[in-house]
């Protein structure tokens, strides 16, 4: 009853026209960005968070979110059309997708792929909304030592959102917490690694380094190619991009798989949509009939993974709420979001913002009907940004992040930082350095360094307050047993290796 | 050669980070009569991080093969962002803006000067009228 109560005072704010316009702004910037290959949505979060600051806060977050799940519809089109994924979250799309548009059935993937990622994506929303508030209510209890337990199991994550060196991912990590500890102590008021500069006495504003390292970084990145990818034909009329009945009875599974698989793997943070999209794929795979077809243009190959790394939004959403532990790069970029707006994300934030809470949860609903209708009948449309000249895009991103950066502080001093972390940005890509843990680092840092000092404030000094207590010390476990992982998994290899 | 690869050099400079947190930490107070002083945080992730990359320098791993092609054009491209930002305040956002444009149109790209320009002076005017006058954000 709550929860019905709660939504429909959410639908009653997500249905004002203002809202209903940023819903629609937000889906549609969010299809373009997963269209166009390089641009994702943490760069362009990144880039639009100072401009959300002359916005009233839930039409804000209901346009970034729209950008958020917007861009895993779009993600679909370029793997379908180009067989590069515009998300990374599409890799699995490009195997029978592209080979579908290459037997000249694109159009039916590309229809198949909206269909899917509408269905998941209104499941997963299903989800949050029903297991966000009671997880809430649960973590009411914490105190200073909990929540140091809550950003150590946070930053533990970073195992998981480790690419091919958890060495490289801990680092980085270890670099935000740095980034997050300049400026003044607020215990104690001490300056910390400012190097004499005025500027640097109120920290580093985390919209510089997000715009920085995401945006910039992507931006280089991009201009080392100096060609453009060649597309297949883009199917021309609505009939075109309509699944039949049969590739609609052939997907039923894949619906309901994408689905579940991908809203419990958004749940876990550090998981993210790719791998939702993958394990997906692979049961996909395991229960067909025709295995052995998949990869040669099977549609239920496009179905299963487009619905998981839809459904996994609304899986993802469901810790950042409720605990305020972000598991990707996009979404530290949406808690750090909440929290300039004055908000502070964690088992509060539903009980003090229900009209945030459920508006966000009502525009997701929305949104995915405007998805739905933006991504069937308007998708050669949307098909055409893949013309758009990339000299004319990077110069636009490269201004639209300076204004942004000068916006929020109207310093020059932040605009010469962002062009430091754009370089950095560019150069942990170039060495294999995951950018999405240096954002972990950086959110959690303040809050874990405060948590853990009121925790030893209270316990005149003593450790054993954070394992005396019952889910501090669940938590805290929890975090050892995943930093574990990636030793019990070398184990486990070099015994197989050495029973072989 | 190891001194050639990516990871050696990086981990360097992050040893070299690590070292700096920790030397700077021990300056300031570790644990004081009301708890944790605001050493005492950066001591341990200075430590960490200097393990670490320690750990990075002297790893055996085969290190992953970089490719540096096409950095020289992306390096190129920050260089010229980075001056732009550099002169933003003798010359203003919209001057600089459209140097950083042209130049990446003519020479990233290899479009005729005349191709540039126009862009370079487009993007401009767009930015003019979408941010100072249409949104009331004020430019660099």
């Amino acid at each position: 009853m709550e929860i019905f109560a709660g939504l429909m005072q959410g639908f009653a704010l997500a249905l004002q026209p203002a809202n209903l316009l940023w819903c629609l702004v937000g889906v549609a910037l969010g299809t373009v960005v997963g269209i166009l290959p390089g641009l994702g949505p943490p760069a362009t979060i990144a880039m639009l968070l100072p401009l959300t600051f002359l916005m009233n806060p839930a039409s804000a977050m209901i346009m970034l979110a729209g950008i958020y799940y917007g861009a895993k519809y779009g993600g679909s089109t370029t793997s379908i059309l180009l067989n590069v994924p515009g998300e990374s979250a599409s890799v699995v799309t490009c195997l029978d997708g592209y080979q579908m548009a290459k037997k000249g059935r694109a159009g039916a993937a590309l229809g198949i792929a909206a269909i899917a990622s509408f269905i998941a994506g209104t499941v997963g929303v299903l989800g949050l909304m029903l297991i966000a508030p009671p997880l809430a209510r649960l973590a009411l209890a914490f105190s200073a030592p909990e929540y140091f337990g809550l950003m150590a199991l946070g930053l533990a994550m970073v195992v998981l959102l480790a690419g091919r060196s958890l060495l490289k991912a801990l680092l980085s990590m270890l670099v935000g917490l740095w980034l997050a500890g300049i400026g003044t102590d607020l215990f104690s008021s001490e300056s910390r690694f400012t190097f004499g500069r005025m500027e640097l006495l109120s920290g580093i504003d985390f919209v510089v380094v997000a715009i920085g390292v995401f945006a910039i970084g992507e931006v280089l990145a991009n201009l080392e190619e100096p060609a453009a990818p060649q597309t297949l034909p883009i199917p021309k009329g609505w009939r075109n991009l309509l699944p039949t009945l049969q590739d609609l009875r052939d997907c039923r599974f894949a619906f309901a798989n994408g689905s579940i698989v991908g809203f419990l793997i958004g749940v876990l943070p550090g998981a993210g949509s790719t791998i939702a999209s993958f394990i997906s794929y692979g049961v996909e795979k395991a229960v067909s009939r025709r295995r052995e077809e998949f990869g040669t243009g099977v549609i239920e190959g496009v179905a299963a993974p487009e619905g998981a790394n839809n459904s996994e939004t609304g899986g993802a959403l469901v810790p950042l709420l409720t605990l305020g532990i972000p598991g990707s790069g996009t979404t530290a970029i949406l808690l750090a979001a909440l929290v300039l707006w004055g908000f502070k994300p964690g088992p509060l934030f539903i009980s003090d913002n229900p009209s945030l809470f459920w508006s966000l949860v009502a525009s997701m609903y929305i949104g995915n009907v405007m998805l739905l209708v933006l991504n069937l009948p308007l998708v050669p449309l949307f098909a055409q940004v893949l013309r758009a000249p990339a000299y004319v895009l990077f110069p636009i991103i490269l201004g639209v992040s300076m204004v942004g950066v000068y916006s929020t502080s109207s310093s020059l001093f932040d605009v010469g930082l962002l062009a430091g972390f754009g370089l950095l940005g560019y150069l942990m890509r170039k060495l294999d350095y995951p950018n999405a843990p240096l954002i972990l680092g950086l959110v959690l840092g303040g809050a874990m360094e405060r948590a853990l000092r009121q925790s030893l404030m209270m316990s005149d000094g003593s450790l054993t307050i954070l394992f005396a207590r019952p889910i501090s010390a669940v938590m805290l476990s929890l975090a050892l047993l995943i930093l574990l992982i990636p030793v019990v998994s070398r184990v486990n290899a070099w015994r197989r290796r050495l029973l072989s | 050669m190891r001194y050639r690869s990516g990871d050696f050099w990086s981990g360097l400079a992050l040893a070299a980070l690590g070292g700096y947190i920790v030397s700077a930490a021990r300056g300031w107070e570790y644990l004081g009569q009301d708890g944790p002083g605001p050493g005492f945080f950066p001591l341990w992730y200075g430590i960490a991080m200097l393990a670490l990359s320690l750990v990075l320098i002297f790893s055996k791993k085969e290190n992953q093969k970089i490719e540096w092609q096409g950095a020289g054009r992306a390096f190129a491209a920050w260089a010229a962002f980075a001056v732009s930002v550099a002169v933003l305040k003798l010359v203003g956002f919209l001057v600089s803006f459209a140097v950083l444009t042209f130049f990446i149109v003519a020479v990233m790209y290899r479009r005729p000067p005349a191709v540039a320009a126009l862009v370079a002076i487009g993007v401009a005017a767009g930015f003019w009228l979408v941010f100072p006058l249409a949104l009331g954000v004020a430019l660099p």
